[in-house]
């Protein structure tokens, strides 16, 4: 008889696996005769994993984090860096880049598509672009921008497409800005660059292209994120971080991830991907879930949806003719 | 102005000719063939179909009309279309 579907397909051997990624992760440095690791540190679960993944395999001598906050981060995220630094005993630097935002124009041309939706939209209001839940959504994905003023009244209004793309594309700054700096620190230091997707996020495209997409080693992109989570407690990561919900702190106003971008907390949508992934019928799903059968459908094609919409995320750049003497 | 349902399934076709294939024509494009699906359109297509739909007849589209029934094939969007003009 067959098991039936459940959430034990996500258990992890902790020990082997980090044991296998610390391999590659020495095997790369080897290879391209790098020093160590840069990690850019969020204070999330994943830069934190990350980090404590390079420090097991190849000592915290090798391993150089970077903070690099903006205006619109959470107050929080600077002392959770920090803290994870600290507790693995890494070399870290505080790289601020509101400055550099500025003066590429970010919040101003945000700004700026936001206020074709909302007018009176100003500086000193708060955003963030939201998706509607898998639970209510029996159509597209669409998104909206939820604005609250300083008096505290908030606005919802769905996002055109140019006004979506502007904000999409201004705020793709700040990813691209610290990937730059990223690697400003791994020439300095001789070093390579990780990037910190987990599998959700890498095969859901939910990164920037040249930003946070861009990386030498992707240690935990083949990693459903609730894996990523069991690692956190394996490699002993502070437990006030693998405590805290994620969010994607790239807008002000306070966003989880799972009304961003993959409209189910992680833990659900680790397990919908994994079943799309192992062709597990809706209706198998869906008892294992304790969701509906329709809901789970509507899942499976939002995943397909998205790896369409993201495959250019992913393409290399485009050759007319192979060189195969570099490649 | 009264539209017929071939005049409006022409704009569209045309609209997914130039906007989508870049010129390629749309003729093996079957009336019943999902946008979605066939890979013509993304999400983010849908919402250049939503523009579309606001400059060529004035309709303004609602969030929760914003779905395949309404959206994914020629002939549900020609549909639709005709159901929001007068």
């Amino acid at each position: 008889m067959t098991k039936a579907f459940s959430s034990a397909v996500l258990d992890l051997d902790c020990e082997r696996e980090a044991d296998r990624i610390g391999k590659v992760l020495l095997d790369y440095l080897q290879s391209y005769r790098r020093k160590g690791f840069i990690v850019g540190l969020s204070g999330g679960i994943d830069s934190s994993v990350t980090l404590a993944l390079c420090v097991k395999a190849l000592g915290k001598e090798r391993v150089f984090g970077l903070h690099m906050p903006e205006r619109d981060s959470s107050e929080d995220t600077l002392g959770f860096s920090r803290l994870v630094a600290d507790h693995f005993g890494v070399a870290s630097e505080l790289e601020d880049i509101t400055a550099m935002l500025e003066a590429a124009g970010c919040y101003r041309r945000r700004d700026d598509a936001i206020r074709t939706v909302i007018p009176e939209y100003r500086a000193d209001w708060k955003c963030k672009i939201v998706l509607p839940s898998a639970a209510e959504n029996k159509g597209y994905n669409f998104f909206s921008v939820v604005a609250r003023s300083p008096d505290g009244s908030l606005l919802k209004k769905r996002l055109p497409l140019e006004a979506y793309l502007g904000v999409v594309a201004a705020s793709n700054f700040k990813q691209r800005i610290r990937k730059m700096l990223e690697y400003y620190h791994a020439d300095r230091l001789n070093y390579a660059t990780t990037g910190t997707p987990n599998r959700l996020e890498y095969d859901q495209g939910f990164f920037v292209k040249q930003g946070d997409g861009l990386a030498d080693v992707k240690p935990i992109a083949h990693l459903y994120k609730t894996q990523v989570y069991d690692l956190a407690e394996f490699l002993d990561v502070p437990e006030t971080i693998r405590k805290r919900p994620p969010t994607t702190d790239t807008y002000s106003l306070e966003q989880g991830q799972d009304e961003f971008y993959f409209s189910l907390p992680y833990d659900k949508m680790d397990l919908c991907l994994y079943a799309r992934n192992h062709a597990v019928p809706a209706a198998e799903a869906a008892a294992a879930l304790g969701m509906r059968t329709e809901q789970i459908e509507w899942v499976y094609r939002d995943i397909e949806s998205k790896r369409r919409a993201t495959g250019y995320l992913h393409a290399r750049p485009q050759l007319v003719s192979a060189v195969e003497e570099v490649s | 102005m009264e539209k017929s349902e071939s005049e409006v399934k022409a704009k569209l076709r045309s609209f997914v000719s130039s906007n989508f294939l870049l010129g390629k024509s749309a003729s093996e494009l079957g009336d019943d063939d999902s946008f979605l699906e066939s890979g013509i359109v993304d999400s983010t297509g849908i919402l250049e179909f939503v523009g579309f739909l606001q400059e060529t007849w004035g309709i303004e589209v609602a969030d929760e009309e914003l779905l395949p029934e309404n959206f994914d094939t020629v002939r549900n969007l020609t549909a639709f279309v005709l159901r929001k003009t007068p």
